[in-house]
């Protein structure tokens, strides 16, 4: 099925556009608008769509998409945790933190759990550091972790 | 001697510090009045006075390059804010999107100002999600205000600010594949030259600054030029200034701290980190972010023939101030002053191997040198730690990593190979250990 947005996103693909002095300036930010859209993930129907409405070629739009890691380029799940493996963090127990999490959600980095409700992802430093060790779930982050919190957090997620 | 300020994180801490009102109550949006006072080229000349080096990583002259910017030309000039914070380690600038938007804001507008933009874009890494959200609220409340728009403080200069995103890529900071990524393209690093300034975003002369530099700026037209370079203790090597400190990893207390520049490691560490966590002897520490070479703690300063630097010589390198040159002329790198702290629980091998895997996975693979040693030494580390590498295979890193140095077209390569060289020479007899008892010498934990 053809892929289109809501009224309201509608509005804010032609804010983004008015920002720039070439279409091809909005590209991943409409790509963003459009992958929100589409339970988190760039299908083609989103490719072709994004290339016809900002006048560029579908091959452009795809190699956008397969250059940046945020884009996903199959379903994931309802939520998507990415926890910071990077030095920093791993100084203050990533490892354990994310293998607590393959145990929890019954599945590997780069896995979504069984009920589809969370996919699992390392990330590399999210800019959080100094209250490592920290996680992403979605949008917000969740510093100075600790196996309870995560807990916690993962509870959440699955329950909901 | 150590001396916090509070220019930039007078509003750390306060539930409403990133708010305008609160902005203006501590004195904000006053420099960018006397900026826009002065004609382009005074507001330029006070920069430079100022000694701004770029807080990004490379630590060039603000004002300097500033004063790249064509004086006459008929395409637009844009300003493009570099707020990717991607470099391992580093963690200072989302604090000042997030709890000090508007010192951005203002800086943004004095930029333009001074480079002769009316845009500016602040690019900000997507996973910030809360930065971008506080940028647009500055952004919408300095505009309310008439701040931005057609006559910022009744000036005759239209500025408009925007934000724009990535979509996770650690090579976006460079400033031309930020620059290219700006333009709706693959992130991946141009040729210089041509350098921003003649041909930058869409074609047009751009400067890219730093998310701290371009926020410090106000604090500049508030005190000063020359006042504000006197703060530091490296006014006379032109670095000058306050800026802010990170320390991260195994110290008591990690976190954001703002000081004068010249402050050293053991400040850093002990007075403000708190000092080593668990009371653990220090393994080494990492200056600036990922890409800069690691110091043992018992190294010293040995530099008996350069006299700017004669007050040092001999002294322990905890205890050399903390600026861009200092840095260099120990063959080492200041970066962005944001420290990872590493005690003796930590192990150098699974250390170097979670940095070059780091290194591995952000390559955009457009250079032979980078993309294949990237991946080709963190195969040998893999062994290493497996305890199937040879003392040969050892050397090789050493070998690929200076292979990688100045053979590409961004300093990418050059940040993955400095820790590679750093680390197998600092703690060889770690690395030797390893692969003579075949992975069994060592912790095999970087955490206790
Ligand atoms: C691989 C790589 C990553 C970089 N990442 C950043 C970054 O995240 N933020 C940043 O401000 N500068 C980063 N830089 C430095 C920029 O290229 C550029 O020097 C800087 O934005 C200039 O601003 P400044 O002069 O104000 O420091 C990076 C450089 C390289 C080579
Ligand atoms: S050095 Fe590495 S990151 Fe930079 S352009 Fe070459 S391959 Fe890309
Ligand atoms: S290393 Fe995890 S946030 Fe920086």
């Amino acid at each position: 099925m053809a892929f289109a947005l809501s009224a309201e996103r509608e509005r804010e693909l032609e804010e983004i556009v008015a920002r720039y002095p070439n279409k091809m300036a909005a590209c991943i930010p409409v790509l963003h608008l459009c992958q929100e859209q589409n339970q988190n993930w760039v299908s083609d129907e989103v490719i072709t769509f994004v290339a016809h409405r900002l006048d560029l070629s579908p091959a452009h739009v795809k190699g956008v998409v397969t250059f940046y890691t945020l884009f996903n380029q199959k379903p994931v799940g309802k939520h998507q945790v990415w926890v910071c493996q990077t030095l920093s963090c791993a100084l203050r127990g990533a490892g354990e933190i994310l293998s607590h999490c393959e145990k929890r959600l019954g599945c590997h980095v780069g896995e979504t759990s069984k009920d589809g409700k969370v996919t699992l992802r390392t990330a590399e430093c999210l800019a959080s550091c100094g209250t490592a060790p920290m996680m992403q779930i979605d949008k917000k982050y969740y510093e100075n972790l600790s196996v309870p919190e995560v807990d916690r957090l993962l509870d959440g997620l699955l329950k909901g | 001697m150590l001396k916090q300020t509070t220019y930039l994180s007078h509003s750390y801490g306060k539930p409403d510090g990133f708010t305008l009102a609160a902005y203006e109550a501590a004195g904000g949006y006053r420099g960018v009045r006397k900026a826009l006072a002065m004609s382009r080229e005074q507001v330029v000349d006070e920069v430079k006075k100022a000694h701004i080096r770029g807080r990004g990583g490379a630590g060039f002259d603000c004002g300097t390059k500033w004063s790249f910017m064509p004086k006459e030309s008929k395409k637009p000039h844009y300003l493009v804010i570099n707020a990717d914070e991607g470099e391992p380690g580093t963690f200072k600038d989302r604090t000042i999107m997030e709890l000090n938007p508007h010192s951005m804001v203002e800086g943004c507008i004095i930029g333009c100002y001074g480079i002769g933009a009316h845009a500016a874009y602040i690019y900000v890494r997507d996973e910030l999600h809360l930065s971008k959200e506080r940028l647009w609220g500055a952004i919408r409340e300095a505009r309310a205000k008439g701040y931005l728009g057609q006559n910022p403080f009744g000036k005759d200069y239209p500025v408009e600010i925007y934000v724009h995103t990535g979509a996770g890529a650690y090579i976006c900071g460079e400033e031309t594949s930020l620059l290219n990524s700006l333009e709706g393209k693959r992130g991946e690093p141009r040729l210089k030259p041509p350098f921003p300034a003649q041909y930058g975003a869409f074609g047009c002369p751009t400067t890219v600054n730093n998310a701290e530099t371009v926020a410090i700026v106000p604090t500049v037209f508030e005190m000063g030029g020359d006042a504000f370079s006197q703060l530091s203790t490296l006014h006379s090597l032109n670095d000058g200034g306050a800026r802010l400190f990170g320390v991260s990893g195994h110290v008591k207390r990690p976190g954001v701290y703002e000081a004068a520049v010249g402050l050293t490691l053991r400040e850093l560490i002990y007075d403000l980190g708190g000092g080593i966590l668990d009371d653990r002897p220090m393994l080494g520490v990492i200056p600036g972010g990922s890409s800069c070479p690691v110091h043992l703690p018992d190294e010293t300063v040995n530099l008996p023939n350069d006299p700017r630097f004669a007050a040092w010589h001999g002294k322990s390198i905890l205890d050399l101030p903390l600026g861009v040159d200092t840095f260099r002329a120990v063959g080492g790198m200041l970066g962005t002053c944001c420290a990872i702290v590493m005690n003796d629980s930590a192990d150098p091998v699974l250390a170097l191997h979670n940095l070059v895997r780091f290194y591995k996975h952000e390559s955009c693979g457009q250079c032979t040198p980078c993309r294949e040693g990237c991946g080709w030494v963190d195969r040998i580390i893999k062994k290493i730690v497996q305890g199937e590498a040879t003392m040969d295979e050892l050397d090789e890193i050493s070998e690929i990593a200076s292979n990688i140095t100045g053979n590409t077209i961004c300093a990418f390569g050059d940040g993955a190979a400095q820790p590679m060289l750093a680390f197998v020479k600092k703690y060889r007899k770690s690395f030797e250990d390893y692969v003579r008892t075949g992975g069994k010498s060592q912790t095999r934990r970087l955490s206790l």
